[in-house]
């Protein structure tokens, strides 16, 4: 691999990781307060048609371009998308009892489903290219500082990336730090160990949840919208979230609900999945074989650490199971 | 904490748990909730087609059913539609043992993936040096035992370390997928990563037709399975010692009941049936392999089999549900210019309302103002 | 020390729908004292703290707190009013240290510092001289550890009205000891104190005044100089109850199953029986007697195969071939292909006797469905036996079909008992097997079992009511802190005689 490869090739992975790392990170605060989030593909392609969602109308309404107005609108849009569909999650699990697995896959087709209905609507109202394309928005998340070029390879490594990837990492950054050093994150973790001890010191286990899971699905709907506007420059595409979804929540894994290691993780599995091409003389067939990575590495991690039964790394305990205070 | 305030109310709503409702009272509260998701449905096709509503329901009966004219010859539009839920059927089934056990086996997928996977590769190793029928036994097996190797790996890790089998069975579909992929690019020779139909001439390895009509042979085996599935659960042995390992392990052990055993057992059964259905799609209909073949469906199985409450009968009219909605929507869709996903969107709305009901059966509601705790 | 009531009961009453589990119920613990609650399993104590703590609220009564009335309607509402209650069974989350488990859930001003919170703990450990290390892990802990952390959860909060529940049931006794130090500080220092317990030589040594409980009813508060363990026993075990259960002389009887040496350590690392060594013979009714959680159920399950055992030997002699057999490292099904009969109710029913969800007739078929060689399963001869036994035993339920888990406490052990005769046994295990039971129910159960004894059946019958328990059993086995205080002659005995075996722990002050 030459140098220049080398360096694009970092960026290719780093461009993709902000996508998993968002996803990710949504999904520990999730599965920390105990809920097991299936849905996470379909939240995170509900925030990214709810960005597009937002591109349409601002380009759309005839108000004059402007950047930073375009990112605020599809920032806005992207969370209330993924809100509300974290929402009825929340409600079915939480508040009906309902089985989180099932509950999770139904959103994950209906996220899916309801992104690609809109997808294709909006395509067809702009022409029905195939594609729906917001070029400018693109540019707008896609900009970076303007003294990142010149700055030579360390520039390159480090500041070419638009603002969605260093805002993920600030993000997992303060997810790791409030989970593991403040009341409010202790509190979380022991409604996702033991709710039936977190309720007898007095914490609301239903507000937790509920809390917990709808801001997790917000941060991976931006993960979502993270991949539509940045990775993809603002081109809308169908079915194309899922299987970031799912990297996503193998990723919660890899990283041992640890949302600091999900920063390196997402890093390896961003590279995992982008490698092929940049790796010389390697055939098709075995670029094609590479992105089974990912997934092999996961379930290692997942075995060992079922093999090694320590403590800290587990799921949380009560992960998947609904609280009813009267089954004790 | 100095001045305590002790008068509080009572909460407003206080739920408690009930015994069970009678099956008339459960049919009725499933039956409102079918209503309540078609009422949104309904709602979801006004706002966005500005259409009656009606008016796509006709449709997507049409689209199930066809039209008199439409179902002529040998391709019937009614066999088409009950194949496709004779598919879902299956899969559904297959999962349902390890459910029944408490095995989230959400990995039906990939091993449907890889059920298909191992006829196509027979195809077309095979295709032409045997006997055709030779050849159909041959896949058959193959998919059968990959089917069940997909499903056992998770289930052993399962029953030696207790390694998350929902996370597992997960990750496992996207090796198989990737394994396909792989599949077709060393197969393939065109460059256009698709291998097309596979021995489109000379047609080895195809199910052959029945009746002069087509399917026929995955729907009779998949009423096989229903059969079996139903007679399994409930009269045999095994079926028994499914249900007491998955009613209390404590129990079992108190019988003597190996529940390991039980537990990899049992799985190599769901992933033995899922490979068959990766057969009867490779051979029975599409004769051909993607990494999306399945189509998703390995997921709406689990959503069937549960709304079921795990009931092989009761599997036939919920994928019959399922599939009216999503094969007469992508129908009736193209009629109305909407994209076909608005059949997964319903199919989700139905599937919410559905798992919804459950808490009514299982929960009841006391408002109460003010009262003591009994 | 200043006598003021802390907390005074005035009338209390708590119902759980047919059952009274307290009735009427006068208390009063003072600052600066320690109040022991005695009584036997099932006297209620453990409900009536809960209604103090806020787990329960009481049907009727009031609860004075420092002489003013309060309404205790959740555990947070205790907490305000200074009362902290350790439970038997902790309420910890594993994975945190122990000053995380002490500041969960608390509100406290300022920025989170578990390090700050570190040296309050053990600030609150050095007054009491606790031993505590306020970083480790709660898995990592020994059960006494674990208990230290529940006691200064609740003192970080501020408590200094205290309810200990059965604390020394997980303890050696040198822990406990360092317990009673602890506690005795603790009442020096002005905190009034309750502690649940059957232990009299503890309630002695520990306590100022001692409060008993019997069936639900308070029967008096004495002062603990004044007192002696008799008088303690007589009123925590009542007159002698006439119950005329008719009792045969054993016959024909044969060593059937002869335990050497047991020893069994549990989960927690704990021994839970040392050493224990005793014979069932053949047509008697072998009861035991002790403490709930004295190794009861270990040793049933230990017999049954269910519990690993460390040490000794349970050896079967097989009245059929004359051989024995040695039941040890053997599972449920091994020990059946040896040919025992040995049929087991366990004491927790629906969790391992029996399946909720399935109906009666599957629910017989648990022990006898892998007969023949059949795939399918026999459905025919379980639901004879099912109607048999609805029949006979007159079992109360719409047909035999109906899931058991529907049925109530009384017809379910029916069910239970009726299927594990119908197996014929030789030797007949039954935990409890009146718990919960109405009196028509519970003769019926003597009954069946005398009837097995007569015919020449190896009865174990583990109770908690002595007074049955000296009129049915031939012979009754005493065992405290998983071994064997004493075995006395059942025709021989009184009440107060094994009482006072359950209280006595250890002969020999050991490693407990």
């Amino acid at each position: 691999m030459s140098f220049e490869m080398l360096i694009a090739f970092i960026q290719q992975s780093v461009r993709l990781s902000s996508t998993l790392l968002l996803g990710s990170t949504g999904e520990i605060i999730t599965e920390k307060s105990g809920n097991l989030n299936l849905g996470t593909p379909g939240i995170m392609a509900s925030g990214a048609i709810s960005g597009i969602i937002g591109a349409y109308f601002y380009t759309k309404s005839g108000i004059p371009f402007n950047p930073i107005v375009s990112i605020l609108i599809t920032f806005g849009c992207a969370i209330i998308g993924a809100l509300l569909t974290t929402l009825i999650y929340c409600f079915l699990t939480i508040t009906l009892k309902t089985n989180q697995n099932v509950t999770g896959l139904a959103l994950t087709t209906f996220g899916i489903g309801i992104s690609n209905f809109i997808g294709s609507l909006i395509n067809g109202k702009m022409g029905g290219t195939g594609i729906a394309a917001f070029p400018e928005i693109g540019e707008a998340y896609r900009a970076t500082l303007p003294f990142a070029d010149k700055l030579g390879v360390f520039g390159k490594i480090f500041l070419s990336y638009g603002f969605m990837t260093y805002l993920g990492i600030i993000i997992a950054v303060i997810v790791a730090f409030v989970i593991t050093k403040t009341r409010v994150g202790l509190n979380l973790r022991a409604v996702g160990e033991n709710p039936a001890t977190a309720d007898a010191a007095g914490i609301n286990v239903n507000r937790y949840k509920y809390t917990a899971t709808c801001l997790g699905g917000i941060i991976s709907g931006l993960g979502g919208l993270c991949y539509v506007m940045d990775f993809a420059a603002a081109n809308w595409q169908n079915n194309i979230l899922d299987q970031f979804g799912w990297l996503a929540v193998a990723l919660v894994i890899f990283a041992v609900w640890r949302p600091n290691i999900a920063v390196f993780g997402s890093i390896i599995f961003g590279a995992l999945y982008v490698i092929g091409p940049f790796i010389l003389g390697l055939s098709n067939k075995s670029q094609e074989l590479i992105k089974i990575l990912p997934y092999l590495v996961t379930i290692v991690v997942l075995v060992i650490v079922s093999i090694r039964d320590k403590k800290e790394n587990q799921p949380p305990q009560s992960l998947g199971l609904a609280y009813f205070r009267e089954e004790r | 904490m100095a001045d305590i305030k002790i008068k509080q109310k009572e909460p407003l709503i206080h739920i408690t748990k009930r015994d069970d409702v009678s099956f008339a009272k459960s049919i009725i509260i499933h039956l409102i909730g079918i209503a309540v998701a078609l009422v949104l449905s309904s709602l979801l096709i006004i706002s966005v087609t500005g259409e009656n509503p009606l008016k796509l329901f006709k449709a997507m009966y049409e689209g199930v059913i066809g039209t008199p004219a439409a179902n002529m010859g040998i391709n019937k539009k009614y066999m088409e539609s009950i194949h496709i839920g004779a598919i879902l059927l299956c899969i559904s089934l297959a999962v349902t043992p390890a459910f029944k056990m408490k095995f989230w086996n959400i990995g039906a997928e990939g091993q449907v993936l890889m059920g298909c996977l191992a006829s196509a590769y027979c195809m077309l190793e095979f295709g032409g040096m045997v006997d055709n029928t030779v050849l159909l036994i041959i896949m058959l097996l193959a998919s059968i035992l990959v089917g069940a190797i997909w499903a056992v790996i998770p289930a052993i890790c399962k029953a030696l370390w207790n390694t998350n089998e929902t996370l597992f069975t997960l990750m496992m579909n996207y090796v198989a997928m990737t394994l396909v992929s792989y599949f077709i690019m060393i197969k393939d020779r065109s460059g256009r990563s698709d291998l097309g139909i596979l021995n489109e001439r000379t047609g080895y390895g195809y199910l052959p037709d029945l009746f002069g009509m087509n399917y026929i042979f995955n729907i009779l085996i998949v009423a096989g399975v229903v059969v079996f599935m139903f007679i399994y659960l409930k009269y045999s042995k095994q079926g028994y010692e499914i249900s007491v390992v998955g009613e209390s392990e404590n129990t079992a052990r108190y019988i003597g009941i190996n529940v390991k055993k039980v537990i990899i057992r049992t799985v190599a059964i769901s992933g033995a049936i899922c490979g068959l259905v990766g057969f009867m799609i490779v051979a029975g209909d599409k004769h051909s392999i993607k990494p999306d073949i399945v189509g998703g469906q390995g997921f709406t199985a689990i959503m069937v089999s549960w709304m079921a409450k795990f009931n092989p009968i009761i599997m036939i009219p919920v994928s019959l549900l399922i599939v009216f909605l999503s094969v007469g929507s992508k129908f009736a869709t193209s009629a109305f210019k909407v994209d076909n996903s608005i059949g997964d969107i319903l199919t989700a709305i139905v599937i919410f309302s559905i798992i919804a009901c459950e808490f009514f059966t299982r929960y009841k509601v006391n408002f109460r103002k003010f009262g003591k705790e009994d | 020390m200043n006598n003021k009531a802390a907390i005074e009961l005035k009338n209390i009453t708590k119902t759980f729908g047919s059952v009274i589990a307290n009735k009427d119920i006068n208390l009063t613990v003072n600052r600066g004292e320690i109040l022991s609650i005695l009584g036997e399993n099932g006297s209620g104590k453990t409900t009536l703290m809960n209604m103090i703590s806020g787990i329960y609220y009481p049907d009727e009564g009031q609860i004075f707190v420092d002489g003013e009335e309060v309404v205790i309607r959740s555990p947070k509402d205790a907490f305000d009013l200074k009362i902290g209650m350790i439970h038997q069974h902790f309420k910890l989350v594993d994975v945190f240290s122990a000053a995380e488990n002490i500041v969960l859930g608390l509100k406290e001003e300022g920025k989170y510092d578990i390090k700050k919170a570190e040296i309050n703990i053990k600030e609150i450990a050095d007054k009491y001289s606790f031993e505590v290390e306020p970083s480790k892990k709660i898995h990592e802990m020994s059960v006494s550890e674990k208990q230290t952390v529940e006691i200064i959860k609740v003192l970080y909060r501020g408590a200094d009205i205290l309810i200990l529940d059965e604390p020394t049931a997980v303890l050696t006794p040198q822990e406990t000891q360092k317990l009673f130090a602890v506690l005795r500080k603790m009442r020096d220092d002005g905190k009034a104190i309750i502690i649940i317990t059957h232990k009299l030589h503890e309630v002695l040594s520990l306590s100022d005044r001692v409060a008993v409980l019997r069936k639900g009813e308070y029967i008096g508060t004495v002062e603990t100089k004044n007192t002696s363990e008799s008088e303690l026993t007589e009123m925590m075990v009542g007159k002698k109850i006439d119950l005329n259960i008719d009792r045969s002389e054993p016959k024909n009887t044969a060593d059937r199953l002869v335990i050497k040496n047991l020893d069994c350590i549990n989960r927690e690392g704990v021994k839970v029986l040392d050493d224990i060594s005793f014979t069932a013979k053949a047509g008697e009714i072998l009861g035991i007697a002790g403490i709930a959680g004295s190794g009861q159920r270990e040793l049933l399950e230990a017999i049954a195969g269910l519990q690993h055992i460390q040490k000794g030997e349970v050896l079967y002699n097989n009245p059929k071939t004359d051989k024995t057999e040695n039941l040890r490292d053997k599972n449920p099904l091994q020990i059946r292909e040896l040919g025992v009969r040995l049929s087991f109710v366990p004491e927790d029913r629906l969790g391992m006797g029996l399946v909720g969800n399935m109906d009666i007739v599957d629910n017989m078929m648990l022990r006898s469905y892998r007969k023949g060689k059949s795939v399918f399963l026999e459905r025919k001869r379980p639901k004879d036996l099912a109607l048999k036994i609805i029949d006979d035993l007159e079992v109360v339920t719409p047909n035999e079909n109906t899931p058991v888990r529907r049925l109530s406490g009384g017809n379910v052990q029916k069910v239970l008992v009726g299927r594990e005769i119908a197996a014929s046994p030789t030797v007949l295990m039954a935990a409890y097997p009146v718990r919960g039971l109405d009196i028509n129910s519970s003769y019926m159960i003597y009954n069946l079992l005398n009837e097995q004894k007569e015919k020449g059946v190896a009865v174990i019958f583990v109770g908690e009511d002595l007074d049955v328990l000296v009129e049915l059993c031939d012979r009754i086995m005493v065992i405290g802190s998983g071994k064997i205080t004493g075995v006395v002659d059942g025709r021989n005995t009184t009440k107060e005689e094994i009482g006072l075996l359950m209280t006595k722990t250890d002969r020999g002050e050991g490693n407990g």
